[in-house]
């Protein structure tokens, strides 16, 4: 294929409530990753920095300020954004920059520190932002959203709330040997059920929290990396789309859908339509996929990416989850790293985190948490206000 | 003794109780025809439109429920909560004839558990909060008797 890029390397920082200054974080998960792909940092064309928007200036040039905090070297530098699929898009500059044949070897990173609570819009009236005003005149967090879908598999499939919960229970114990996770507790289900409800019908163990972490990796051409090492794992994928008009499913920040009146909807929703795409450029499909790390905001939303990402039909999730499918030792893994579950969101770092686990589990270094025998893997995530976000990594 | 509070618009221009009912006020693309709320005034987001000129509409008032919660935990600024906090219960709307669907909290004293997915509801306006003068309305959603 012609249009792979080699992972070289991969770092992170442990994800918890640190209180450090992010660039610590990013700065740890790059000299992981630079270790671990065996290269220079003075080796590195171009620096690709996943932005973080509650850090001030120097998060708002994330690409520059972690290669000062490297040392000028001379290499360029870009800085993407994208929200919670800031990563996945820093990726895909450094993929572009390396297909076009600009560089070698390109170093993504990113970190963040992150305040407590609810993430909250930037202050002051802001009467022409939907961010701040979903907030300002209905009080709609980002929890609503969730429990929105949630509500809505109830609905339409009949799921429940033992269902939610059990996707909880699974993360937790794979994230249980994760020496990156924040949360290492395995939960039972009664624990899950008897947390407090956040925004009915999900509790407060059932929504991602907040993190401070970082992750970082290395990117090179295959030519680059066949005199570097052996077969390395690649980038076969990365989808980065927008949805199509009119999108009818109600998406944050937003207090509105498309309206389908003139023009239909198109074949795919939103979230269908990311990993779609993934699919078609990587050229193999769902049957393919070994494992899977998926966007877990809340444990409902979970079972919505099983479907959207095609390891079954609409309806089906559940049944896939309790027959342990998606368990590790199931047919198709979900969330071996333990997910959001067990991470919290440490937002611009959370896409290339995906990929560092994949990684791993295609190289066998994935420890206890092994999935045996993996050959690619599929990651999905969103980023609001319309990002796609999904990197299909193979052996 | 207090006086009666003027009651006032939360956010100006995006519903409109003249001639009765209570409607959200959206726009109509001149060219295509396609719906928007709140009010698109610039450029058409039809990828295939390229229209600039939009009518002020009135939408539907009623719809039926896609989705909904009860929020249990006092959001952040610049929600203005009352003191104590009280949860509040937001649906999401299908409008039929537009083909959309649109958030609001609903009605208050309606019980979360009276709600389920495909209910008729119709558009009504209370106050969101109040300050010494003024209290701030806002559309919600309210279920409509069988």
């Amino acid at each position: 294929m012609g249009n792979e890029v080699a992972v070289l390397g991969v770092g992170m920082h442990p994800w918890g409530k640190w209180g450090r200054n992010f660039v610590e974080y990013g700065i740890h998960a790059c000299q992981a990753a630079l270790k671990d792909a065996g290269i220079e940092w003075t080796d590195v064309d171009f620096c690709s920095g996943a932005e973080t928007v509650r850090n001030g200036y120097p998060g708002y040039v994330a690409g520059a300020t972690f290669a000062q905090a490297l040392g000028w070297s001379g290499a360029r530098v870009a800085t993407s954004y994208a929200a919670c699929a800031s990563g996945a898009t820093g990726m895909n500059a450094a993929r572009a920059q390396i297909l076009a044949g600009l560089c070698d070897v390109a170093l993504v990173v990113g970190a963040d520190t992150t305040p407590k609570g609810f993430l909250a819009p930037n202050s002051g009236e802001r009467w022409d932002d939907p961010d701040w005003l979903r907030f300002r005149l209905m009080g709609a967090t980002n929890p609503t959203y969730f429990a929105l879908y949630a509500r809505r598999r109830m609905e339409l499939y009949g799921s429940t709330e033992a269902d939610f919960a059990k996707v909880k229970v699974k993360n937790s114990r794979h994230g249980l040997t994760n020496e990156y996770a924040r949360y290492r507790k395995a939960f039972s289900e009664e624990e899950v059920l008897n947390s407090p409800m956040v925004a009915d019908p999900l509790r407060l163990f059932e929504i991602c929290a907040t993190s401070d972490g970082g992750a970082a990796v290395v990117l090179s051409s295959m030519e680059f990396a066949r005199k570097h090492t052996t077969n390395p794992v690649k980038i076969a994928a990365i989808s980065t789309v927008t949805p199509r008009y009119p999108s009818t499913v109600i998406e944050m920040p937003n207090m509105s859908t498309d309206s389908a009146y003139s023009v239909a909807v198109p074949d795919l929703p939103f979230r269908d339509s990311i990993a779609a795409a993934a699919y078609e450029e990587a050229g193999i499909g769902p049957e393919d996929m070994s494992l899977a790390e998926v966007y877990d905001l809340s444990a409902a939303l979970e079972l919505d990416w099983y479907e959207n990402i095609g390891l079954c039909k609409p309806g089906e999730a559940e049944r896939m989850l309790n027959d342990g499918e998606t368990t590790i030792g199931g047919r198709v893994p979900v969330n071996p790293s333990g997910g959001l579950a067990c991470f919290g969101e440490a937002v611009p770092a959370q896409a290339i985190a995906q990929v560092c686990e994949l990684t791993w589990h295609l190289r066998g270094q994935a420890g206890e948490r092994q999935v045996e025998g993996a050959t690619a893997g599929i990651t999905a995530n969103q980023g609001l206000f319309g990002h796609g976000s999904s990197v299909i990594v193979t052996k | 003794m207090s006086q009666a509070k003027t009651r006032v618009p939360a956010i100006e221009g995006w519903w409109s109780a003249d001639g009765g009912a209570p409607h959200l006020l959206g726009s109509q693309c001149s060219d295509c025809k396609s719906y928007f709320f709140p009010k698109e005034s610039m450029y058409c987001r039809n990828p295939k439109c390229s229209g600039t000129k939009f009518d002020e509409v009135p939408l539907s008032r009623t719809g039926t429920i896609w989705s909904f919660t009860e929020h249990y935990y006092k959001p952040p600024e610049p929600y203005i909560a009352p003191d104590p906090f009280e949860p509040y219960t937001i649906a999401a709307v299908e409008l039929s004839e537009e083909k959309m669907v649109v958030l609001g909290q609903v009605a208050k004293g309606v019980d979360m558990s009276e709600l389920k997915a495909g209910m008729n509801v119709e558009l009504v306006l209370e106050t969101l909060y109040e300050d010494d003068d003024n209290e701030y309305l806002i559309w919600k959603w309210k279920p409509l008797a069988d």
